[in-house]
């Protein structure tokens, strides 16, 4: 645990050592940021929503439920004596008791049947059409939104300057791992950067999982799938690429949990500052810290 | 000083909370907004240009060989029109059926399915995507849809092909309750109504086309998605514009909230 700093405002005896306050992150940035967490939080919902039109997933290039098709992921529900159902979820051959939150579980107070409870989804009621409305109109935005970010951190090197890990960074990871796992946040210097994890994590949600939710996703739309036939050979086939869409979707917020999780550790307000007007308290170095 | 820290951080994990809690019910009371509809929908016709724009008419929809065919196709939707007069279809192996061909062309056609069979035909294995999330993949003999409005002569001002079928479909649940039923129909632009793959389909795997599966006569339109790919057809009217038919947005399940443009 980092040791307890004196609080900066009451501090004005060192105002360069607890004081200091750099402009971390840009305006552009910043809004994309947030366009970003309006956007996700709409397509994980609407994605859900989706997803209860046909609770299965498969492998390859078809898949469906006729005569079924054997599915790697499945939501549904089982019948018991008297009449009473149970939500079961099932990933290959393990099948996890969920009722009450998957398979079945209670909208105003009665049992209904769906994959995803209503609180995940949006709207909260059952609708593909509405939910493939929002879904859609958020995924225009969050492409829009993406190739903006993508174009601008290349342009003032955010990318490659905040982002990609130098070899010395690369050579620290042992001691970063530590530094997390001990809850230890950087101060002083090194907090003016992002610590090496932190790069391998920005890394792999910017350059994988959205991109990669955006061509999983562009691979299900049978309209692209003539424009851009190497897509279904690049993951398999439109069920295989539906099922990945749905990994990187639940890696996005896993992603998102340790994130926030950071930000409360690190210091919340400041670090939401940080997002919202740029501007970055530095936390002042420990003594002894070399 | 630490109080104070730990006030602002559960203020800020309860504002999330609420802030979750807001946006559910916010949305669920946007989803009714006519307004907010309309705004959405711009992303239709955005995602419509686009696929246009970079695949123009002509990109095929990707073709299967037969050992990808799925075992079973699934039939969805109708699968058995209900009256007296598709059962006598049925009941005669549908020698009577005919498929009408009007609205805005020269020539007006009508045809029996013998007459179709007899006509030059295609044959394509392709994968069919349901709205819901599944595919089955399989193969279609037909008439290319193309060289039957060829020979009926379009006249200029047609803009797009409306299917009319014998099947009346039963409302799904949606937006808290159930929805009307009513007759199935479809419709697509002429881009998409010459697109070398769209055609009328009269086989399945090689056999005549199961009921499940929309005897004797369907649309496919391999670019879109499945509520697209009209059973049971019996008549293609040439429209200028699809909003005096039905509800008036092209389709059963565009009438019911669904994109008319289902290539995504």
């Amino acid at each position: 645990m980092t040791a307890i700093t004196p609080d900066v405002a009451e501090a004005p005896a060192r105002p360069t050592q607890t004081g200091e306050v750099i402009y971390r992150h840009r305006l552009l940035i910043r809004i994309a940021h947030w366009l970003n967490v309006v956007c996700i939080t709409v397509l994980l919902m609407s994605g859900l929503n989706i997803f209860n039109a046909h609770p299965r997933l498969y492998w390859g290039m078809y898949g469906a439920d006729a005569r079924p098709d054997p599915a790697v992921f499945q939501i549904g529900a089982e019948e018991h004596p008297k009449g009473v159902y149970h939500g079961v979820t099932q990933i290959g051959s393990l099948r996890i008791p969920t009722t009450g939150v998957l398979g079945v579980s209670k909208v105003n107070g009665h049992d209904q049947f769906r994959a995803w409870p209503a609180w995940l989804t949006a709207p909260s009621f059952t609708d593909l059409a509405d939910a493939r409305h929002w879904h859609f109109f958020f995924a225009w935005f969050f492409v829009l939104n993406g190739l903006v970010y993508l174009a601008y951190s290349f342009v003032i090197r955010h990318v490659q300057r905040d982002l990609w890990p130098t070899l010395q960074d690369l050579r620290g990871i042992g001691r970063s791992i530590v530094d997390h796992i001990k809850l230890k946040h950087p101060t002083g210097e090194d907090a003016k950067r992002y610590n090496v994890l932190q790069r391998l994590a920005y890394l792999t949600v910017v350059f994988v999982l959205l991109p990669g939710m955006v061509l999983t996703g562009l691979t299900m739309s049978p309209g692209f799938n003539a424009i851009a036939p190497p897509l279904l050979a690049l993951f398999g086939g439109r069920q295989s690429a539906r099922t990945l869409h749905f990994i990187f979707a639940w890696s996005i917020v896993g992603f998102v949990v340790i994130h926030v999780v950071e930000v409360f550790l690190a210091g919340v307000v400041n670090e939401i500052t940080s997002m919202i007007t740029g501007y970055y308290k530095v936390p002042p170095a420990e003594h002894g810290h070399d | 000083m630490t109080d104070a820290r730990l006030f602002t951080r559960r203020a800020a994990l309860l504002g999330g909370v609420a802030g979750g809690g807001l946006l559910l019910a916010g949305c669920d009371q946007l989803t009714h907004s006519a307004d907010v509809q309309r705004v959405l929908h711009a992303a239709e016709r955005l995602t419509y240009r686009s696929q246009r724009l970079l695949g123009g008419g002509r990109a095929l929809a990707r073709e299967f060989s037969p050992k990808d065919i799925s075992p079973v196709f699934k039939p969805n939707g109708t699968t058995y029109p209900g009256g007296d007069d598709y059962a006598g279809h049925v009941d005669e192996g549908f020698k009577n059926w005919t498929l009408t061909i009007d609205g805005l062309v020269q020539k007006p056609l009508e045809l029996s399915v013998a007459e179709i069979k007899r006509l030059p035909s295609r044959t394509q294995i392709t994968r069919h995507d349901c709205v819901e999330g599944w595919s089955a993949i399989g193969q279609w003999t037909g008439v290319p849809l193309g060289l039957l409005l060829k020979a009926s002569g379009l006249k200029p001002n047609a803009r797009y092909a409306v299917f009319h079928c014998a099947d009346n479909l039963d409302g799904e649940l949606a937006k808290g309750g159930e929805q009307s039923p009513g007759q199935y129909y479809e419709s697509i632009d002429l881009v998409d109504a010459f697109h070398p793959q769209t055609i009328i389909a009269y086989q399945l795997n090689g056999k005549d086309l199961p009921i499940g599966n929309g005897a004797p006569l369907r649309l496919r339109v391999e670019r879109q998605l499945g509520y697209k790919h009209a059973k049971y057809l019996q008549r293609i009217e040439l429209v200028d514009s699809f909003s005096h038919i039905s509800g008036g947005k092209g389709g059963y399940w565009e009438d019911r909230g669904y994109e008319w443009y289902a290539g995504i």
